[in-house]
C-alpha cells in the first residue's frame, strides 16, 4: 500500500483525485445490488405481516437461499466466460440420487457419499465443457443436451423412482440445512449456509485474484483477444464448466439435505433460478461482467420475495409474475447504468 | 442568421455556426463553424479527439449540440436522431460498416425502407432501385443478389454508399473511408466521389492520411481541441502546413532513427506456407532490426504474421524463434519471447471492457503476488509505468478501456508487449487509425526498442520512477535491442522506420532489400505489379 502511495506522488496531481472519484463510482456499482435487496426487503417489512423482520425469518430466508445460491456461484463463472449452462437442474437431481445410492446401496458413509455425489455432477460438468470446446458447438446446445442427458441418467440410477434412504445412515447428512438447533445457537445459521458464504468468499476471490478468475473475465470479454494475449482458452473453459457442474452438485447435496432421499425429479427448472440470480445480479449473457457478491444478492431476492408473498399470503401465481417482473427490471437498470457511465 | 443564397455563389448545403458541446468537464466542441457547398468535398482533419467525430455526429443527429444552428439548403435544421437526419438528407458513413453481412445487396440497399404493400415487400422495386443504385458504381462484384459477406471491404462500402444515395442524401460525410480498403479501391473511391461531386453532393471527408486529402477535398478545416484552427483551399496550403495545424507545434522528426546495430537472428522462416496465405515466405530477422512487409490488403501479410504466432494453421515449411523450432500456439510464442500486436484492436487486439491494467497484464498474470495470485494493486502498479512512459490518457489503471481513444487504446495494446518483455514484436499495422502525436510516439517506440537502452530516456524522461526501476520483479526496460517485424499499408511509414523491407504479393513474400535502396514507387510496383500482369 506504501509504495503505491509513492508512486502516485510522482504521477500527475490528477489521478489521485480522479482515483478517488472512480472507486467512488465503483463501489456504487458494487453495491447497487444490496441497496436493491434492501429496499425489495423493507417493502415486505412494511406490507408482510411482523414476523417478517424477525431473525428466525431471515435465517429461514437464508437456508432456502442455499441450493440457488450455492449453484449460482458456479453458473456466475460460466456466465462472465459469455457461456451458460442449463442442464445444471439435472445435475442437482443427479447429485441428490448418486449420494442416496451410495448410502443406501454402496454402503457408503455421509463424506464419501457427498463427494460422490459432486464428483459425479463435476464428471458431467467436465463432459459439457470438452464437448463445448472439441465439437466447438455454442454452450447453449451442449448443456441443453446434457441437461436431458443428465436428467435421464440420474431416472436411469434410480430406476425411475426416489431412492428412499434409511435415517440411521444419514447421520450429519440432514442437518444441513436444518434450522439451527438451540445448543448449538452459536453457530448463528445452520452449516449450509456457511458453506454458501465460504465458497463464496472463495470464488470471489478466486476471480478477482487468481489467474484462472481474470482468464475467465478475458475470455468473457473478448476471447480472441484472450487466446491472442496466450491465454489457454480451452483449458480454461472446461475448468469453467467443471467448476460449474461441482457447485450443481453441491447445491444437490444441500437438496438431498433437505428431502433425505434421492429424487431423479427434483430441481426441473431450477436452471433458470440460478440464471436470472446471476443475471439479476449484473451478470452479461455476453459475457465479461458479473460478480459473486451480485449474483447472492440476486438469489436472495427471490427468496425474499417467496417468501414474503407467501407470508403476505399472496398465491403462487403472483409470487411468479413479481419475481419475473423483478428479473426484467433488474436487468434493464443495469443496462441504464451501463449507458450512463459509458 | 439564415442566409438567402444568392444564384450566383454555389449553393450552400450543410451550414454549422457555432456549435459547442460538452462532455462533463471536457470541451469537445468549442463554437464550430462549417460550411460545404454543393459539388465541394470538404475534408475534416484533426487528432483523434480533436472533435471531428463529435462534430459529426451533431450533424447525423446521434448527439445534440448545446450551443449553434445548423442549416441544410438554407432550411433551419435540427436532427433529433440519426434517422431523422438521414430522412432530411445527411447520411455518415462510418469507419465500421454497418451492414447486414447475411443479407443481399439489395436487402442492405433497401433496408427500414422496403416499398412495400400491405406489409408485404415488393421484389421488383427494391431490385430496380437497389440496380439504380449501384449501376453508378460499375464494379462487377456488386450485383443486386450478391451477399455482402462475400464482398471485398471496398464493395462493401459502395454498399453503404448505394444505400445513402437510394434515400436521396445529399450530403455525405464519409467517416476514414479508405482505412481498410486496398489501393484500387481507394482509387475506385475517389473516383465515385468525383461523380458525385458532379450531381452536385456536398461532401464531407474526414481522414488521417494527408496525401488523400490533397488528392481528394477541394477545402480542408483542421481541428485541434474541438476548435477550429484554420480552413483554407486544399491548393493554398502544403501537407506540412496540415500537420503542423493538427498538432498545434511543429512536427519534429516524424521518424528518428538512431544508429541500430544488428545482433544475432531471431526469428528465421523458410518457406512457410499456411491454409491459404502466406503461400510462400521466407525472412530472417535479427535483434536490433525493424524488417517490414509492405503490399496491399489481401496479400496475406496479416495471415504470415499470424501464422508465425500460431494463430493460423502451418501446413509447410520452418519457422525458428531464437532457439525455439517448429509452429508453436499463443501461449508458447509469448514464453518464448515473441508478442503479436493485430491490427484489429476492437474484435481481437483488446478486451474492451477491461480494464487497462488487465488488458497490459493479460499475456502474463505472473509475478504479481505470492502464490500465484494476481493482486490487483500490482497489476495497477505495473501498469502505471507504462501510463507515463507511453503518455497513454486516462483516469487510472482501472478504466476500461473502451472509453479511451483509438490512440490511446493502441498504445494500451503496445504496452502489452512492453510489460511482456519480448524479445520478437509483430506489430500489424501498428498506426491504424490513430492520430499522429500517437503515430510520432510509436515511431518513436519502435525506434527505441529497436536501438536497445539508450533512445528509451527520450520517451518521456520525467515520469519513470528510479525505485520501480530497480527492482526485480519488474520486467527491466528494454536495455537489449529488440527485433521487430511490422506490416504496414503505409509506405511513407515502412520506409520511415524499417531498415529493410520486404513485399508481399499474392501469399508470396518477395526478396528483402535494404531501405537505403529502395523507393516508394518501386514498392508499390512490386506490390501491384503481377495483378496487372494476370
Amino acid at each position: 500500500m506504501k509504495k503505491q502511495e509513492s508512486g502516485r506522488q510522482n504521477s500527475q496531481f490528477s489521478i489521485p483525485n480522479s482515483q478517488f472519484f472512480s472507486n467512488w463510482r465503483r463501489w456504487l456499482n458494487t453495491l447497487s445490488p444490496v441497496i436493491a435487496l434492501f429496499v425489495v426487503f423493507e417493502l415486505f417489512v412494511l406490507i408482510a405481516p411482523s414476523s417478517f423482520a424477525t431473525a428466525r425469518n431471515m435465517e429461514m430466508i437464508a437456508r432456502q437461499t442455499a441450493i440457488v445460491g450455492i449453484a449460482a456461484l458456479g453458473m456466475t463463472l460460466v456466465i462472465i466466460s459469455g457461456g451458460i449452462d442449463l442442464s445444471v437442474g439435472s445435475i442437482v437431481a443427479l447429485s441428490t440420487v448418486v449420494i442416496a445410492w451410495l448410502l443406501q446401496s454402496a454402503g457408503a458413509g455421509p463424506l464419501t457419499a457427498a463427494a460422490g455425489g459432486v464428483a459425479a455432477a463435476a464428471f458431467f460438468g467436465l463432459l459439457s465443457g470438452v464437448l463445448i470446446t472439441r465439437l466447438r458447438v455454442v454452450p447453449f446446445i451442449v448443456t441443453l443436451g446434457m441437461m436431458l442427458v443428465v436428467r435421464g441418467a440420474a431416472k436411469g440410477i434410480g430406476r425411475e423412482q426416489k431412492i428412499d434412504v434409511d435415517p440411521a445412515q444419514l447421520r450429519w447428512l440432514d442437518e444441513l440445512l436444518a434450522s439451527v438447533p438451540a445448543e448449538r445457537s452459536w453457530m448463528l445459521l445452520p452449516p449450509g449456509v456457511w458453506l454458501m458464504i465460504f465458497l463464496a468468499i472463495g470464488m470471489a476471490a478466486l476471480l478477482r485474484y487468481t489467474r484462472l478468475g481474470r482468464h475467465t473475465f478475458a475470455i468473457g470479454s473478448n476471447e480472441q483477444t484472450a487466446r491472442l494475449c496466450g491465454v489457454a482458452v480451452e483449458r480454461v473453459k472446461v475448468l469453467v464448466y467443471t467448476l460449474c457442474g461441482a457447485f450443481g452438485g453441491l447445491a444437490g447435496l444441500m437438496q438431498f439435505s433437505r428431502l433425505t432421499v434421492g429424487d431423479p425429479t427434483v430441481a426441473v427448472g431450477l436452471e433458470l433460478n440460478v440464471i436470472a440470480a446471476v443475471v439479476i445480479g449484473g451478470g452479461s449473457l455476453a459475457g465479461g461482467e458479473g460478480s459473486i457478491l451480485g449474483t447472492l444478492v440476486g438469489a436472495l431476492i427471490m427468496t425474499v420475495i417467496a417468501s414474503g408473498c407467501t407470508q403476505r399470503g399472496y398465491p403462487n401465481w403472483v409470487q411468479e409474475i413479481i419475481t419475473g417482473a423483478i428479473i426484467v427490471i433488474a436487468v434493464a437498470l443495469d443496462r441504464l447504468r451501463h449507458r450512463r457511465t459509458a | 442568421m439564415a442566409e438567402r443564397i444568392d444564384s450566383q455563389q454555389p449553393v450552400i448545403r450543410l451550414k454549422m455556426q457555432g456549435v459547442s458541446k460538452r462532455f462533463g468537464a471536457t470541451v469537445a466542441l468549442e463554437d464550430v463553424s462549417i460550411e460545404v457547398a454543393a459539388g465541394e468535398v470538404l475534408a475534416l482533419v484533426g487528432e483523434n479527439g480533436a472533435g471531428k467525430s463529435t462534430l459529426m455526429k451533431v450533424c447525423s443527429g446521434a448527439i445534440r449540440p448545446d450551443a449553434g444552428q445548423m442549416w441544410l439548403d438554407g432550411e433551419p435544421y435540427r436532427p433529433n436522431h440519426p434517422l431523422e437526419a438521414r430522412r432530411a438528407g445527411v447520411a455518415m458513413i462510418y469507419q465500421e460498416l454497418s451492414l447486414t453481412p447475411h443479407m443481399s445487396v439489395q436487402e442492405n440497399i433497401m433496408l427500414g425502407m422496403e416499398p412495400s404493400k400491405l406489409g408485404v415487400i415488393l421484389w421488383k422495386q427494391v431490385r430496380q432501385r437497389a440496380i439504380e443504385a449501384i449501376k453508378e458504381f460499375d464494379n462487377p462484384e456488386l450485383t443486386p443478389d450478391a451477399r455482402v459477406s462475400r464482398l471485398s471491404v471496398g464493395s462493401q462500402q459502395l454498399v453503404e454508399i448505394a444505400r445513402a444515395l437510394a434515400i436521396g442524401c445529399n450530403v455525405l460525410v464519409l467517416d476514414e473511408p479508405t482505412s481498410s480498403l486496398t489501393q484500387q479501391d481507394v482509387e475506385r473511391l475517389f473516383e465515385i466521389i468525383g461523380r458525385l461531386k458532379q450531381q452536385g453532393k456536398a461532401i464531407v471527408y474526414i481522414s488521417h492520411f494527408i496525401e488523400e486529402v490533397k488528392r481528394v477535398a477541394d477545402r480542408v478545416t483542421v481541428l485541434r481541441d474541438g476548435r477550429v484552427v484554420g480552413s483554407k483551399n486544399v491548393a493554398a496550403i502544403s501537407s506540412d502546413e496540415i500537420v503542423s495545424l493538427m498538432v498545434g507545434r511543429q512536427v519534429e522528426e516524424l521518424y528518428p532513427r538512431s544508429a541500430r546495430h544488428a545482433g544475432e537472428v531471431v526469428l528465421e522462416i523458410e518457406d512457410l506456407a499456411g491454409q491459404e496465405n502466406p503461400k510462400s515466405a521466407s525472412l530472417t530477422l535479427r535483434r536490433g532490426e525493424v524488417l517490414g512487409i509492405a503490399g496491399l490488403v489481401g496479400a496475406g501479410r496479416t495471415e504470415l504474421l499470424r501464422s508465425i504466432f500460431g494463430l493460423e494453421p502451418v501446413r509447410k515449411g520452418r519457422i525458428k524463434i531464437g532457439i525455439y523450432t517448429g509452429p508453436a500456439s499463443p501461449h508458447r510464442r509469448w514464453m518464448q519471447g515473441a508478442g503479436f500486436l493485430s491490427e484489429d484492436r476492437k474484435e481481437e487486439g483488446l478486451a474492451l471492457s477491461l480494464s487497462v491494467a488487465d488488458n497490459v497484464t493479460l499475456s502474463r498474470l505472473k509475478g504479481f503476488g505470492p502464490l500465484g495470485l494476481v493482486l490487483p494493486g500490482r497489476q495497477d502498479k505495473a501498469t502505471r509505468r507504462w501510463l507515463q512512459q507511453l503518455d497513454i490518457r486516462c483516469r487510472g489503471p482501472q478504466q476500461s478501456v473502451s472509453s479511451l481513444s483509438g490512440g490511446n487504446q493502441q498504445k494500451v495494446a503496445m504496452a502489452r508487449l512492453l510489460q511482456h518483455d519480448v524479445d520478437v514484436l509483430l506489430l500489424d499495422e501498428p498506426t491504424r487509425g490513430i492520430d499522429v502525436a500517437a503515430k510520432a510516439l510509436v515511431y518513436k517506440l519502435i525506434n527505441a526498442l529497436a536501438t536497445g537502452g539508450e533512445a528509451v530516456p527520450a520517451l518521456r524522461p520525467a515520469g519513470i520512477l528510479p525505485a520501480e526501476r530497480n527492482k526485480g520483479k519488474m520486467p527491466s526496460p528494454h536495455r537489449q535491442p529488440k527485433a521487430i517485424l511490422i506490416v504496414s499499408s503505409y509506405l511513407p511509414e515502412l520506409m520511415g522506420v524499417c531498415d529493410r523491407v520486404a513485399v508481399m504479393c499474392r501469399g508470396r513474400l518477395g526478396p528483402t532489400y535494404r531501405i537505403e535502396e529502395v523507393n516508394e514507387h518501386d514498392l508499390m510496383l512490386e506490390a501491384t505489379g503481377q495483378e496487372i500482369g494476370s
